[in-house]
């Protein structure tokens, strides 16, 4: 293992520390239990917006604090849910009143953290919704599994439905904007190679230097298919089409397109991929309305990438372009 | 015979060493069906729980399990810290107050940390989950109780009941948790929360007969 890290169970410790010093204007940190808050946190009779999961997934959570994104964000450990006292310490800090949305993504160990959290938040008299993403096309959505994963669709999610509070929309409309951009989107990943986790210090699946994985989940779970490596226009039909046909996409959509780098991949082969996706979608006359491309929700140093398409209509459209100044996504301002 | 204060803490004990010394074999099983940090999560629990007994001293049962319980929510992460930390909450309510327990108190307690684990995880027999181990655990300690056994043969008949579903997980296809992805990929595989739940009963019958 070659990391530029200390010692490996510092890691997301140090990390917290630096982006308090780094974003010192944008946002703050505390521990015990660590939780990422907006600087001006608990903003009066706004709804606030609480994310988390394990982390690895950088700038995914803690980079999307900030003004028209989230209010806070609860990192666990590299690739482990937060623990539910830090999703409740989180809650307090940001509920300016209006009530709090958690959104939440669809792993066993996120959904019992954050119901857990949300209990006792309730039980303190604070109004929470939880809203689960579940986008991940690669999973069977069966009643014999845990359901799809939430992965790409979370980011803009995150992004939309914190536009949303930042005008003020009460607490069952924000809750919805999440829905809606859940229900109208779907992603799709692949792996290149694997990730290796600090503290495990070797990589957390063995894949051959011909061979990818199709359909891989954010930590590392193994995908749909394994098989030899093809070119990106290959890779990215594999990609596109579970998507276009699960939704549907139909001909004449509007889409927020998004391609995602897993940490190792560079922005130049991401663009490759844009450019057969954006090909892909003229053909089905589908029209992108907004594009996003960069690595926002990685896994570790894994290569590989995922995209998102979300179907726009004009609400989201506006809530998508409002101005939002996080460490990870700034416009508008 | 009853079991004490000092011997639930004993328990505790002798459970938080066995996660630490099979730390890398929990690890070992959930790295093939799930994301590889069972053992590590357990153990960086236990260790916070070890840390804490100190300082429970003057607690009854009830409220020592309960503090277990808060300790291992709060330290564990994934979803083994909800669900161990429920299993432990429960049966410290159930055991409130008490300085002391027999079979039939401890099959209630047990039976009332199971519900939990099942209303909170959502899991039923067969999902390849714990509470393969636990729940057959639960039948045969109540059923040893119902027939008026000593606490020696009850815990021995659950420790086995719950051997034999920790065993019954190898050749499930896993219907929760991050197993569930790998779906028909996934049997042949020993269920690691199975195979904990199965190390937190032997512990209790080892240290609690000794």
């Amino acid at each position: 293992m070659k990391k530029l890290i200390n010692r490996p169970e510092d890691v997301v410790t140090e990390a917290l520390e630096a982006m308090a010093l780094a974003h010192a204007d944008l946002l703050r940190v505390s521990y015990d239990p660590s939780i990422i808050v907006r600087a001006d946190a608990p903003v009066r009779g706004k709804v606030g917006l609480v994310s988390g999961g394990g982390s690895g997934h950088e700038p995914m959570h803690g980079g999307f604090v900030g003004m028209g994104m989230l209010d806070a964000a609860c990192p666990g450990a590299v690739f482990t849910s937060p623990t539910p006292d830090q999703i409740l310490a989180a809650t307090k800090a940001v509920d300016g009143g209006a009530g709090v949305v958690h959104l939440v993504k669809n792993y066993t160990g996120d959904i019992l953290n954050f119901e857990m959290a949300a209990d006792l938040a309730r039980e303190e008299g604070i109004q929470v919704e939880a809203v689960v993403t579940n986008d991940d096309v690669a999973v069977k959505d069966s009643t014999w599994t845990a359901g799809r994963r939430g992965v790409g669709v979370t980011v803009l999610a995150e992004k939309m439905a914190g536009a949303a509070a930042e005008q003020r929309r009460p607490l069952a409309a924000v809750a919805e904007i999440c829905r809606k951009v859940n229900a109208n989107g779907r992603s799709m990943g692949m792996a290149l190679t694997s990730c290796t986790v600090p503290q495990a210090g070797k990589p957390t699946f063995d894949l051959p230097e011909d061979e990818m994985e199709i359909g891989v989940g954010i930590h590392g779970e193994p995908g749909r298919s394994r098989m030899k490596l093809k070119t990106a226009a290959q890779i990215t039909e594999l990609l596109m089409m579970p998507i276009l046909e699960d939704l549907p996409f139909r001909s004449g959509d509007g889409v927020l397109a998004f391609v995602n780098g897993l940490g190792g991949t560079p922005l130049i082969e991401l663009y490759v991929v844009y450019r057969e996706m954006a090909r892909i979608l003229a053909g089905r006359n589908i029209k992108i309305a907004r594009s996003l491309v960069g690595s926002y929700m990685t896994s570790l140093d894994m290569a590989g990438c995922s995209i998102t398409l979300v179907k726009l209509d004009d609400d989201l459209l506006g809530l998508w372009d409002a101005p939002v100044k996080t460490p990870g996504l700034r416009w508008g301002i | 015979m009853t079991v004490q204060r000092k011997d639930v803490v004993a328990w505790i004990e002798a459970f938080a060493d066995v996660i630490h010394a099979q730390k890398d074999e929990l690890t070992r099983l959930d790295s093939d069906i799930g994301d590889g940090d069972h053992g590590a999560n357990l153990d960086r629990g236990f260790t916070a729980v070890r840390a804490k007994l100190p300082e429970l001293a003057e607690k009854d049962i009830g409220a020592l399990l309960k503090a277990v319980g808060m300790t291992l929510v709060s330290t564990v992460g994934g979803a083994s810290g909800p669900l161990y930390g429920t299993l432990f909450l429960q049966m410290g309510s159930a055991l409130a107050g008490r300085q002391e327990f027999d079979l039939p108190a401890w099959s209630a307690a047990l039976q009332a940390g199971v519900d939990g684990v099942i209303l909170r995880g959502k899991a039923s027999p067969g999902d390849k989950t714990m509470i393969d181990t636990l729940a057959p655990a639960v039948q045969a300690i109540r059923d040893a109780a119902a027939q008026g056994c000593d606490l020696a043969e009850g815990l021995r008949r659950a420790t086995a009941a719950g051997e034999a579903g920790m065993l019954s997980t190898i050749p499930l296809v896993a219907r929760k948790g991050r197993a569930s992805y790998l779906g028909e990929r996934s049997a042949g595989h020993q269920d690691p929360g199975a195979t904990s739940s199965h190390l937190l009963l032997a512990a209790a019958q080892a240290t609690w007969t000794r």
